[in-house]
């Protein structure tokens, strides 16, 4: 499903970018569209229903809003709703557990390629603006009378790949008549999922070499993510515990790169070489705490060839001891009458300058190992390779601030600093703030020590930007996975910069850990490499025994792997839930833990209202009273900034979560300096620090606000029914075009919150920018990770009942306008902050900078605070803060809208 | 690697009469020869008779007045030592017998020959985990890769020596993890930035004088935990703090004599580890 909807925004994106061709055929295929939409429409109307009696808060936004979204990306928002949740409910028909999978794929490269096109939605705010039409069914009209399709949406976010895959339909076109055609419709009128059905996504053959040598080939769509295909190829080795392991590829410029399992698999390989490598990819620090044998063994494999090249140095002896090991558990017991050790020795490559010294010392050694089942070979074998210095070292090159060589070295512990071969410096993951890159610089901010004063940061120089960013995106994949206890969402409001949004989407260890320990399945048997021998656990049979059962695996290995299929089914189904799932679930204990640092980061935002990014910013938070603060930022910026795809690849951010040991209170200051920072470089707004936050209810509700937000038409002024009497200084005009990007934006977010589910019934035609329970703040780039985030939360929060406070922060973000956004400081003209109290606290401040050039840029920030008991409607109140703010300010745009919901976790509210 | 400390060797050598005078030193002082024989004598006899190491006695070399202190001539780490390059150029023969006499226990035996490279074996520290080499007057950078290409296994961490001649002039282990530290500036320094450079987590313990901080530790079977340890007589406030270690065996030795020429209790021996099998 994912595919094809990938496949038409790609096609749209084409359309777009392409000559006018495609954009008239486009249109002259929308009328037609507009009639098979039909249905979708109808269905999204549904949708509504559904979402006005729950207590969505998409269904108080104005339509407008929605129109904006289509408008800005220049593609019909409505169309695109009806689709995608016809498509995903096929989808989910279809595929079960995968659909979802492949919507947050979807979701995310939404996110990354949400570069928008300025003149796109510069088109679409005029035709917007123009149609200010409270109704959906009207704006989506307008929208299509805009000649853009709702895919285009969708196209424009996903930018980096978009050529390639014009390139490809176009091809595909050639070569198929009929499909091609359909294709193109479908991509431009019709949602992914009807393509889906209607033809079937052409499909393409991937080699993935696996950790024992062999190659696994199996057929996937040619827009799948790349997700399906890791599950897909961990069915295939009865692999439950994955998230140590991941798939990589090697680019365009001979480099190893991990497969992003959330994106689609043919936008990050850009070729037609479909050939990958199953890897381990987070080594774990005590392999004997994981669960299955299978697992182990499939490290060693890792392990074996880590040391047989180089990659893991170690000595002579530990050489020949690592390699009895493997001797021992691939061909069992040393037997002396049989000439065969040592020449079986021989033809293992044990290490990169293997000798016969080495060989006769291997020998030697698994004489000793007599007994030990493979099973126990493989703990062994890792006891001793977990110990070595560099084992789950990554490294890469790079030159210190002086330009002499060193090696970076990424690992569970944090960032190694080699120079040679010795280690000169250390930064473990507690100290590193924030650890960005720009161009080819890669840059840590370190935590100061006991007595210093400051944070200093630490620059190191790459071969090139990619390798930079390569650098950068293991950091964050490592920190995530060794010290969070779930992932982060993906995208923070603060970086207003056009960086890379990306995050791990994956399983923590920590995750991971209480996923394998619910594993109830007998151990697996699996066939080893070169001995067949078939490895049981520990408890395992002699080693006679075994070898019968190899020869009985050997008999119909089909079977067994059906078998394992079966039993792994659940898994499979699991595996594109399972994050969420996992996160919520498994760790009571450390959700609450989240829920404090939520708790904190929200009072840092209702203290310090920052001006960050141009964007009207409306947080609810709810606390345990039942508050709902409901901030509006608006902001002018009179300059626009133009946001290229090249430079949100260019440099990005990432900010460290707290470790799980860290206590809150340091995690607190943390975010606070860390924002103050921010705000003082004036480049970005503080957002909820990025915690992990479990919202329950609040995902439909915002949904349903979404929804009504785009029910209302753009030009409507906002109202804020929960704030009064606050002055929104009205400065400079904004332009209208941003507005509605921003509003676009800001849907999409919405969309996003909906998530999960709700999110490819809401309205697929919106990009769903950001959702996240945590903290989240949603620029251009939209990460699928998040739904999946929020149906985390909900389900953790159902299940979870311990938790006595909930607090939920989502942050609806427009575009940025400022394209100076590179932060330049700017110079603080005035700011200045008026509180008022009624029903609802509200909290006003005027930001006004002077920008590069001479421009000015006014900035309101909007912070309403709502008490009161459930039976307020906060979702009403919200879009009621929106539409006043914007009635209030039509010369401004509604950048942000931070929602920070704060409830008592009651029984009620599930 | 297992069994951190659990020696069953020692390389000792004996003191030529050139040390009293032509010893290097870094603040003139007066050495009793015979008094430095003397507790030269009852420090191989705790290594041998109390302890029950087996002792290697190397004869003294009067070519070479340093040549007691044998522990900057070799790194033995498991079952290699690396041969080093002594920082003084007047102690690079050294080596050649300590060589000999490594190669008769079946040690692994790796030379550095490279001429931009120094290391004294008094720069490096072995924790069991890892090693911290000091960048000192006597070892320099190209010393400590070497030996960071010997010990492939473990990581090798250059810390800088901001006082004093060696590392171990300040620091040296007291346990499996425990970190014996002087509580000079420059050596709690020195302390931190390991801890930094360290994947692992040390305790430490701080004494008051930095040469009190150099000690022999051994986990030896029956008597567990041993510290070989400068007397109350020479760092009375020190003393005390040993005593804090209630499951060591406590081993005061007199070392009077070889202070003065910078010789610490590390620096008399070289403590093998040789496994039965192997």
């Amino acid at each position: 499903m994912t595919t094809e909807a990938g496949s038409e925004t790609e096609v749209k994106e084409k359309a777009e970018e392409s000559a006018a061709e495609t954009d008239q055929s486009e249109k002259a295929s929308e009328g037609a569209q507009e009639v098979t939409d039909a249905e979708g429409e109808d269905k999204e109307k549904e949708k509504e229903k559904d979402g006005k009696e729950g207590k969505g808060i998409a269904r108080y936004l104005p339509t407008w809003l929605k129109k904006q979204k289509s408008q800005s990306q220049t593609s019909p928002t409505k169309e695109e709703p009806p689709k995608e949740e016809s498509n995903s409910k096929d989808t989910q028909e279809e595929d079960g557990p995968v659909p979802e999978v492949n919507g947050h794929a979807e979701e995310v490269e939404e996110k990354e390629a949400v570069k928008s096109d300025e003149v796109k939605e510069q088109e679409a705010e005029s035709h917007s603006t123009a149609s200010a039409d409270t109704e959906p069914a009207k704006e989506e009209k307008v929208q299509e009378s805009a000649e853009k399709s709702p895919e285009e949406t969708v196209v424009t976010e996903e930018g980096e790949g978009v050529e390639e895959e014009k390139k490809e339909q176009e091809g595909e076109g050639e070569k198929e008549g009929e499909e091609g055609g359909e294709e193109g419709h479908t991509s431009i009128f019709q949602s992914p999922l009807r393509l889906v059905r209607k033809s079937k996504m052409k499909l393409v053959v991937c080699r993935v070499t696996l950790l024992d040598g062999t190659d696994f080939t199996c057929e996937v769509e040619k827009r799948a993510k790349g997700q399906f295909l890791f599950f897909k190829v961990c069915e295939h080795l009865n692999l439950m515990e994955k998230d140590y392991f991941g798939l990589s590829y090697i680019d365009s410029h001979e480099q190893k790169v991990w497969l992003d399992p959330t994106k689609e698999i043919k936008r990050q390989i850009r070729s037609n070489n479909w050939q990958f490598s199953f890897n381990v990819k987070f080594y774990p620090p005590d392999p004997s705490l994981l669960t299955e044998d299978i697992t182990r063994y499939l490290l060693c494999l890792q392990l074996r060839e880590d040391v047989a090249s180089g990659r893991l140095p170690c000595s002579f002896v530990t050489h020949a001891l690592l390699g009895s090991y493997t001797l021992q558990a691939e061909v069992g017991d040393y037997e002396p009458d049989q000439p065969r050790p040592l020449d079986n020795v021989g033809q293992l490559t044990f290490a990169p300058n293997q000798n016969r010294e080495m060989e006769e010392k291997i020998v030697e050694l698994h004489k000793s190992h007599r007994g030990m089942t493979p099973a126990q070979a493989d703990v062994q074998f890792l006891e001793n390779a977990k110990k070595l210095s560099m084992y789950g070292v990554d490294l890469h090159h790079a030159k210190d601030s002086e330009g002499v060589d060193i090696m970076l070295g990424v690992c569970a512990n944090g960032l190694l600093v080699y120079k040679d071969r010795l280690r000169i410096n250390r930064f473990a993951w507690p100290k590193i703030l924030k650890i960005s890159y720009k161009r080819n610089n890669f840059y840590i901010k370190i935590r100061p020590g006991e007595t210093e004063q400051f944070e200093s940061t630490v620059g190191f120089k790459l071969q090139n930007h990619r390798s930079a960013k390569r650098l950068w995106k293991v950091c964050v994949e490592n920190h995530s996975f060794f010290r969070l206890n779930a992932p982060e969402p993906p995208t923070k409001a603060r970086f207003l910069t056009l960086g890379s949004k990306f995050r791990y989407s994956g399983r923590t260890q920590a995750q991971s850990r209480v996923a394998s320990s619910l594993i109830d399945r007998p151990a697996p048997c699996f066939e080893r490499t070169s001995s067949k021998r078939i490895s049981r656990s520990l408890d395992g049979a002699p080693m006679i025994r075994i070898t019968e059962a190899t020869s009985e695996n050997g008999g119909d290995p089909h079977l067994e792997l059906h078998s394992d299929s079966k039993e792994s089914a659940p898994q499979a189904e699991d595996a594109p839930v399972a994050e969420n799932e996992i996160s919520d679930t498994k760790e009571p204990a450390k959700t609450a833990e989240v829920e404090i640092e939520e708790t904190v980061v929200v009072q840092e935002v209702s203290i310090a209202p920052k001006p960050g990014l141009v964007t009207v910013t409306s947080p609810q938070e709810v606390t345990v009273e039942k508050e709902v603060v409901v901030t509006v930022e608006t902001k002018e910026a009179k300059q626009e900034s133009v946001s290229s795809e090249s430079e949100s690849e260019e440099e990005a951010e990432y900010q460290p979560n707290v470790s799980v040991s860290i206590c809150h209170t340091q995690i607190l200051e943390e975010e606070e300096e860390e924002e103050e920072e921010e705000e003082k470089k004036g480049v970005s707004v503080p957002d909820a620090p990025s915690l992990p936050a479990e919202v329950e209810e609040e995902p439909e509700q915002k949904n349903n606000a979404e929804e009504e937000i785009q029910a209302k038409s753009n030009d409507d002024p906002i109202t804020t029914q929960a704030t009064n009497g606050h002055s929104l200084p009205e400065d400079s005009a904004v332009a209208p075009e941003e507005e509605e990007e921003e509003e676009e934006e800001e849907q999409e977010e919405q969309l996003k919150m909906n998530g999960v589910a709700s999110v490819v019934e809401a309205e697929p035609r919106l990009q769903v920018i950001c959702c996240s329970e945590p903290p989240v703040v949603k620029t251009e780039m939209v990460t699928i990770s998040d739904t999946f985030a929020a149906q985390k939360t909900e389900i953790a929060t159902k299940e979870v009942p311990i938790v006595h406070t909930e607090t939920k922060t989502i942050t609806y973000e427009a575009a940025q306008l400022d394209g100076n956004g590179d932060g330049e400081p700017g110079v603080l003209m005035t700011a200045q902050t008026i509180t008022s109290e009624s029903l609802c606290t509200t909290t006003t401040t005027h930001i006004t900078k002077t920008l590069k050039g001479g421009l000015s840029e006014t900035r309101i920030e909007k912070r309403i605070v709502i008490t009161g008991d459930c039976d307020i409607d906060h979702d009403q109140a919200l879009a009621q803060a929106i539409k006043e703010a914007k009635e209030q300010h039509p010369d401004m745009s509604v950048t942000r809208v931070v929602v920070h919901k704060e409830t008592e976790l009651a029984e009620e509210e599930d | 690697m297992a069994g951190f400390g659990h020696y069953t060797h020692a390389i000792v050598r004996g003191i030529p009469a050139s040390l009293a005078k032509e010893a290097l030193r870094s603040s003139q002082s007066e050495v009793d020869l015979a008094g430095a024989r003397k507790e030269h004598e009852a420090y191989v006899q705790v290594l041998g008779t109390r302890l029950g190491l087996e002792v290697v006695e190397l004869p003294a070399d009067e070519s070479l007045p340093d040549c007691v202190f044998v522990e900057d001539a070799v790194v033995v780490c498991g079952d290699t030592a690396l041969i080093t390059r002594p920082g003084a150029e007047s102690r690079r023969k050294e080596t050649e017998v300590m060589k000999a006499a490594l190669k008769n226990l079946n040690l692994n035996i790796v030379e550095m020959t490279d001429e931009n490279a120094t290391l004294d074996g008094g720069d490096v520290l072995f924790t069991g985990q890892e090693f911290f080499v000091g960048l000192s007057k006597r070892t320099n950078q190209k010393g400590a890769e070497i030996l960071a290409d010997v010990f492939k296994d473990y990581a090798v961490s250059t810390v800088p020596v901001l006082q004093g001649l060696h590392l171990k002039s300040f620091c040296s282990m007291g346990g499996p993890g425990l970190i014996l530290i002087g509580s000079s500036e420059h050596a709690q320094k020195t302390l931190k930035i390991m801890q930094q450079m360290s994947d692992h987590r040390y305790d430490k313990l701080t004494l008051p004088d930095d040469a009190a901080a150099n000690c022999l530790y051994m986990n030896l079977p029956n008597k567990g935990h041993v510290l070989v340890h400068p007397t109350a007589e020479e760092y009375p406030e020190s003393a005390t703090v040993f005593d804090k270690l209630k499951d060591h065996m406590l081993i005061p030795v007199s070392n009077i004599e070889k202070t003065k020429v910078d010789g610490a209790l590390t620096c008399c021996s070289v403590l093998i580890t040789k496994r039965a099998n192997i």
